[in-house]
């Protein structure tokens, strides 16, 4: 089987580290200004740039073996980084192996966090910026396009993407959980550090609007607050105006409690009917455990958010192989359609046979 | 050609489309997987539309609408149940409330098909040319469907509940909708059971007021419940009847409303229609 003129270039998280990756990074410039170079290489019919903090990929058409050469020639020349070297690092498919490469990035199967979902709206809108510069052709668009509806299908038939592997969005899935919708749900996060950050953020990506922050230091809640669009509160009040909120996000650094069951109890008798949800990162914990035991409160820590996010790792690790059945025959029928398309033009290096192609690396 | 078959037969093949979407849900929970909320919603409609096609025979036997004995009383409560799920169902159509739904349909009809006493007598006419007292006794039933798709979002509470609490929230717990959701569907299934059988009461006690003697113990057991579900939703809007304790109410009360449906036949005047009046199957 010839693997034509398709190809997938690039380099990932899998084979190149942090320090790589931020020299291979391409700021919005310069993937334009690589836009323009990658569209003057001759031989070269289509091409759309993925790139994102964890991989650049550059999925291609191309009439001759060495296009693939100027395509990384260029692109290093662009980061100012030693060919040689990131040869060391270089993830180099084609044929059918570049479309069921494109298919598993896209259904979250070659994500750093298995089965995210983050990365199908980031191979979306690289597809969707190559279109619009007229870099896609009749190969790209069919492969993008079938290969989206191929990762739809491997997340509705599989639970790949079914619970949450991060603690702050374990957090958030718990609120969810409780409240349903987070739009009205008030927020208030004791502590104004990384932690309280980053559950913030992932709060509002889904939803959450009133967030207010409350921190030993004033200064810190404000600064917080201002990052998040929040609003900040005096720290002495937070126990007054416990039940003016429905999540209380607790990540100090205090040594002792810091919201007492009598805290907790009174806040809510201001609103019976409405759940209460403490999640507590903190170490020392800041919520007295006995917190737990009453009616409408929902208490969980560190270690039981942890216990959460890798029973749901180990529980999308399990669907792994069932996904990649279905991505491969997906990937085989796609490839089938585009073949004679991608070879019509595909001159290999010396006879001119398609059949002697080298397969993929 | 569908002519010949009895109420009976109609009503079989409902039973037999809810235990289906039952058995379908519980094949995809024990698979690990969430249940169809569509194919379920099919199964439940065409069951009740079998179910619809069975009454409706019963009820032209008769001559009205067919609440003569137990048997009539829970198929009656099951289809009621099942029209006010077809229609607030959408908005739970993945989140369970279709399986549970399909789960009392089944348990309804089939102990009633079942246990062949409760159909042994079968009363025509009980209403009379009166059908304001026809109204009053199908709403009474009709409220008591409603109450019974508020014990199953009471039994989801308790589920969910228990579920965040121990920390289980992993396989077919992550199908349930979120506890306030399923709070506020509750608080308003019992708003609407309770007004139907308040209207229910009122459009009887015109009748009973006239004669006091009709007053049976049965119909002071319906007032009963009606006391204890105002009772429960007084204190619930109070915010004394909350949560858990709100969620057990509302599943004991609607087990007393069953209860209660057996004693209203067992203290009704006797008025047995001739077999031969109402076709058997």
């Amino acid at each position: 089987m010839s693997t034509g003129g398709l190809f997938v270039i690039g380099a990932s998280h899998h084979r190149a580290p942090l320090a790589v990756r931020e020299k291979l990074s391409l700021s919005a410039e310069g993937a334009a200004a690589l836009h323009e170079e990658l569209a003057g290489i001759a031989g070269l019919r289509e091409f759309t740039v993925l790139s994102t903090c964890n991989r650049i990929e550059f999925y291609g058409v191309a009439e001759t073996p060495e296009t693939t050469a100027h395509v990384t020639a260029a692109f290093c020349a662009r980061q100012q980084f030693d060919a040689a070297e990131f040869a060391k690092f270089r993830l180099s498919l084609r044929g059918p192996a570049a479309v069921q490469h494109l298919l598993e990035v896209a259904a979250g199967l070659d994500s750093q966090m298995l089965g995210e979902t983050e990365i199908f709206g980031q191979v979306k809108a690289a597809y969707a910026q190559a279109q619009a510069r007229g870099a896609t052709g009749p190969v790209l668009n069919r492969v993008f396009q079938k290969g989206f509806q191929a990762a739809k299908h491997v997340r509705t038939q599989t639970a790949i993407s079914e619970g949450q592997v991060s603690i702050a969005n374990v957090a958030v899935e718990l609120a969810l959980n409780i409240f349903g919708d987070l739009t009205d749900t008030r927020i208030l996060l004791l502590g104004a550090g990384d932690v309280a950050e980053k559950t913030a953020k992932a709060f509002q990506r889904r939803g959450a609007a009133a967030l207010t922050v409350a921190s030993r230091t004033l200064e810190h809640a404000m600064a917080l607050a201002t990052a998040l669009g929040a609003s900040a509160m005096p720290f002495e009040q937070h126990a007054a105006r416990l039940g003016e909120f429905d999540v209380a996000v607790c990540a100090t650094s205090a040594p002792g409690t810091i919201v007492t069951l009598a805290a907790a109890e009174a806040a809510i008798r201001r609103r019976p009917a409405r759940p209460l949800f403490f999640i507590d990162l903190a170490m020392p914990r800041d919520v007295d455990a006995a917190v737990a035991d009453l009616q409408n409160v929902f208490l969980y820590n560190l270690d039981d958010l942890a216990k959460i996010a890798e029973e749901n790792r180990v529980a999308r690790t399990a669907e792994l192989a069932k996904c990649r059945a279905i991505v491969i025959a997906k990937a085989d029928a796609l490839w089938r359609q585009v073949e004679a398309q991608v070879t019509a033009n595909y001159r290999p290096p010396g006879t001119g046979d398609p059949a002697r192609e080298p397969s993929s690396t | 050609m569908f002519a010949q078959f009895a109420d009976r037969s109609w009503l079989w093949a409902a039973a037999g489309f809810y235990l289906a979407g039952f058995l379908l849900g519980t094949w995809s929970l024990v698979r690990g997987g969430r249940p169809s909320g569509s194919a379920n919603y099919v199964l439940i409609l065409a069951g009740y539309a079998l179910q619809l096609v069975g009454l409706g025979l019963r009820g032209r036997a008769v001559g009205g609408c067919p609440l003569g004995n137990t048997f009539e009383f829970f198929q009656f409560t099951a289809w009621s149940a099942i029209t006010l799920y077809l229609v607030v169902g959408v908005t739970f159509r993945t989140s369970l409330l279709g399986y549970f739904t399909s789960c009392l349909a089944a348990a309804l009809t089939l102990v009633s098909l079942a246990i062949s006493a409760w159909d042994a007598t079968r009363r025509a006419h009980i209403f009379g040319t009166n059908t304001w007292i026809e109204f009053h006794a199908a709403l009474a039933v009709f409220s008591y469907g409603v109450f019974g798709l508020l014990a199953l979002t009471s039994l989801m509470f308790l589920l969910r509940n228990y579920s965040l609490k121990s920390k289980h929230l992993g396989g077919w717990f992550s199908f349930l909708p979120s506890i306030l959701d399923l709070d506020h569907i509750s608080v308003r299934l019992l708003a609407a059971g309770f007004a139907l059988l308040t209207t229910s009461l009122a459009v009887g006690s015109v009748y009973w007021l006239r004669d006091l003697a009709s007053v049976t113990v049965s119909k002071l057991l319906t007032f009963g419940l009606w006391a204890a579900y105002a009772t429960a939703l007084g204190l619930r809007w109070r915010g004394l009847l909350l949560s858990r304790r709100f969620a057990w109410t509302n599943l004991l009360l609607f087990v007393a409303a069953l209860l209660s449906l057996g004693l209203v036949d067992a203290n009704r005047h006797p008025n047995p229609t001739p077999t031969a009046a109402v076709a058997k199957p």
